[in-house]
């Protein structure tokens, strides 16, 4: 046991946190910094800076762009990147696509699309979710029918994700309606540009257009743009959910949050020089918070020194479960130390509302998302009780 | 950074378990055991030293195996694991610790020794009557005159305080500040009025009328800063005695909703249960992880760090010690109420090592106290 880097992993993180803090525009670090929604352009120029340096995708294949890093180093990697307030390569691409394709795809597909994926020069969107198959994802419903050449694909899909930006959709599709759910299932890429493919919002509670419906109307695709096997792709999500809930226990993001709700709560004026920070009842729930990041970072430490064998550790489960909880419980905290302010979520900059009161409720209620998406809590729960607890 | 045991580490757990398992893993046996005084197995103590495991921190050349927390850790969690009743944190950790923080070098090879080949039981006779958790003393005073020193007042609860061989005395100094003092058995003015704690331990009203008492160390001073830094070394390992035993809790608690059928089906059956199971387990490598990660900075670093990093292990295993305790009773139901079936006497072993040395609510208001000193915690060093 050995708490300290070794100098190497040591350097390595000072290399990170040194390209992160100034190769990355600091407008584009203070517009995450400061909560505010990314233009498409600043996704692509970030994940482009960091597809230069090697940085964008290094949990891909060496030969695809990869790095040949210990998984110690891509936590190092994903931790800076938070706590610098770097945009995170775009998931749908980087952690969800890419790694697919690498693994399955055809070397034709793989030629065709990795290089453009690591460097965001196509937008992917995911086509995952249907309106009756959230968690149950393997009631989909979306048709492809082989015709020819080509698959004929109808049905819709739900909560796409910035789908408004996305040039090319990886979506699961029932392929063979008379077997089982599973093993009807194939994964194909389409052009968002085809006939047929419709992409409608959704407006979510915080007010913003983050997710979007997308409708399939007689889209003809290419055979070719089949991901591996007819009726395996079942594997393949499982493969990629299972790298999804890898990047959302973001513990470094959490606690940049929570660093700055305390610089927020001591601008705040309780009376004779004193400020919401010296409240025990804030002091207390902040220290409650911290403590419990700290068990969360150092869980999801020994999940990545033991990952070495290739097998996840039995705690990962954790990570995403206790991740989106205390995210959420740092974005409700916020919210009560803006106190009023927290009303004005529709005030502009001329406000005299400080920024961050002003978009507390806004990121509160959209952050109630994180413990819905990548696997439902209760799907996490039903995965501990069931493979770690064998109930 | 490398958070995997050694195989030695690993030997050492197999080996402890092996010990205590003989003897509690039968959980019948560990009530004959606590049901007579002194409260524990004195073969099992025998067995324990023959094994080492009694001069584990200490000093080679006093008598130990100059292991580090990490280690200690590892023999808490396997005592922690079977309820194992024999006083390892409160006579070693604690008592022993402090003779190996402030003892001269006489009385490091004389009390270390004995305590390291099981000749010798300690105690640490802190607790005082109207005051908490603090490194301090004020009830029990100690004057000094010709012929020695005495001490007066009364100390309780001390845990082990009446099976001791020998008290270690925390006592008001003269002159200010908390001296530490080596106190016989067999001292005049010496009453030890003992009784049995709710988790099948020992507990004793100490009270000192004039009673003869050395010093430990070479001269008086004060010792509340070495005091303050063993309760810290005592602190993790009571952390890692409460995730032994909340492990077990929770296996044990998964083994009965598999096996416990109502209404015609296992207990399983039922996501009411299995996902407050699921909540136990992620309280569980919660509080794991700061407990080990206590451990370890108290193995790779002193003083401050390593009193934030007990407060911050404390707070936690306590958050966790009562959600897993609460949880694996009403998870039973009924049996969970008795005192031949294991569980409840799982959680009321982690009400008191919750209670021992400081609960989450202490430790969090000293942190609380100090949250505009720091950005965020970072847990590397």
């Amino acid at each position: 046991m050995q708490l300290a880097l070794s100098a190497e992993d040591a350097e390595f993180r000072d290399q990170m946190r040194e390209f992160f803090t100034t190769k990355i525009p600091q407008e584009i670090r203070d517009a995450v910094a400061e909560r505010r929604e990314l233009t498409r352009e600043q996704f692509v120029e970030s994940m482009q800076i960091l597809n230069a340096a090697g940085l964008a995708v290094p949990n891909w294949p060496v030969e695809w762009g990869g790095q040949d890093w210990s998984p110690l180093r891509r936590h190092i990697w994903h931790e800076e990147m938070q706590r610098a307030f770097v945009p995170q390569p775009l998931a749908f691409n980087a952690s969800m696509i890419g790694p697919v394709i690498a693994a399955f795809g055809s070397q034709e597909l793989k030629e065709r699309f990795l290089a453009k994926t690591a460097n965001l020069d196509i937008w992917w969107s995911q086509g995952f979710s249907e309106p009756d198959a959230g968690s149950d994802l393997a009631s989909l419903k979306t048709r492809a029918v082989r015709d020819g050449d080509e698959y004929v694909v109808n049905g819709q899909k739900t909560w796409t994700t910035l789908g408004q930006y996305g040039d090319w959709i990886f979506t699961l599709v029932r392929t063979n309606p008379e077997v089982k759910k599973q093993a009807g299932i194939s994964m194909l890429l389409i052009d968002m540009t085809s006939p047929g493919v419709e992409v409608r919002p959704i407006e979510l509670i915080d007010g913003g257009h983050e997710v979007n419906e997308v409708w399939f109307t007689d889209v003809r695709v290419p055979v070719e743009n089949l991901v591996g096997e007819e009726d395996r792709a079942w594997d393949y999500a499982k493969f990629l959910l299972g790298n999804e809930r890898v990047g959302v226990a973001p513990v470094g993001a959490t606690k940049r949050a929570l660093a700055q709700a305390k610089e927020w709560a001591a601008t705040i004026s309780t009376g004779e020089g004193t400020t919401l920070l010296d409240d025990p009842l804030v002091s207390t729930r902040i220290v409650e918070l911290e403590n419990e990041l700290l068990a969360l970072e150092l869980t999801a430490l020994r999940v990545v020194a033991h990952s070495a064998d290739g097998k996840p550790h039995p705690a990962s489960s954790v990570l995403k479960l206790k991740g989106s909880e205390l995210q959420q419980a740092v974005t409700e905290l916020t919210v009560d130390l803006a106190g009023p302010a927290s009303i004005a979520s529709g005030a502009g900059d001329d406000s005299d509302l400080p920024w961050w009161t002003r978009r507390a409720t806004p990121t509160y209620l959209n952050f109630r998302k994180a413990s819905i998406y990548g696997g439902s809590n209760e799907v996490q729960r039903q995965i501990i009780a069931r493979t770690i607890l064998g109930l | 950074m490398d958070f995997n045991y050694d195989e030695e580490q690993q030997a050492l757990r197999e080996a402890v378990r092996g010990l205590v398992g003989r003897a509690y893993s039968d959980f019948e046996s560990r009530r004959r055991t606590v049901a007579e005084d002194p409260g524990f197995s004195e073969k099992v103590w025998t067995q324990l030293a023959e094994m080492g495991i009694l001069g584990l921190p200490f000093d080679e050349e006093h008598g130990g195996m100059g292991a580090g927390a990490v280690e200690i850790g590892i023999v808490a969690q396997e005592l922690g694991r079977v309820l194992a009743p024999e006083p390892f944190l409160t006579s070693v950790v604690l008592a022993g610790g402090l003779v190996a923080a402030a003892g001269s070098d006489e009385q490091k090879v004389g009390l270390l020794g004995d305590l390291s080949s099981g000749a010798s039981v300690l105690a640490f006779a802190h607790a005082e009557p109207g005051s908490r958790w603090q490194p301090t003393a004020s009830a029990v005073t100690a004057t000094q005159s010709d012929d020695g020193w005495t001490l007066a007042g009364v100390k309780e609860p001390v845990l082990g305080g009446a099976r001791a061989d020998l008290l270690i005395v925390s006592a008001a100094l003269p002159d200010g500040g908390t001296g530490l003092f080596v106190v016989t058995a067999e001292a005049p003015g010496l009453t030890r009025d003992g009784y049995r704690t709710h988790d099948g331990g020992r507990a004793a009203k100490v009270t000192f009328a004039d009673t003869p008492a050395d010093l430990l160390g070479d001269e008086a001073g004060d010792r509340s800063g070495i005091i303050a830094r063993v309760l810290d070394i005592a602190r993790i390992a009571a952390c890692n005695e409460a995730v032994g035993a909340m492990e077990f809790s929770l296996e044990t608690t998964a083994a009965y909703l598999k096996s416990r059928k109502q209404f015609g089906v296992p207990l399983n059956t039922f996501q009411a249960l299995t996902f407050r199971a699921a909540d136990m387990y992620v309280s569980l490598e919660q509080a794991r992880s700061l407990a080990t990660w206590a451990s370890m900075v108290l193995d790779s670093q002193g003083g401050e760090d390593a009193a934030v990093a007990a407060a911050r292990a404390s707070l936690g295993v306590s958050r966790a010690g009562r959600h897993i305790g609460q949880e694996a009773i009403q998870l039973h139901g009924g049996i969970g109420m008795t005192a031949e079936y294991s569980i409840g006497s799982y959680t009321s072993r982690l009400t008191a090592l919750d209670h021992l040395l400081g609960d989450g609510n202490h430790h969090l208001g000293l942190l609380a106290a100090n949250v505009s000193g720091y950005d965020e915690v970072d847990p590397l060093p």
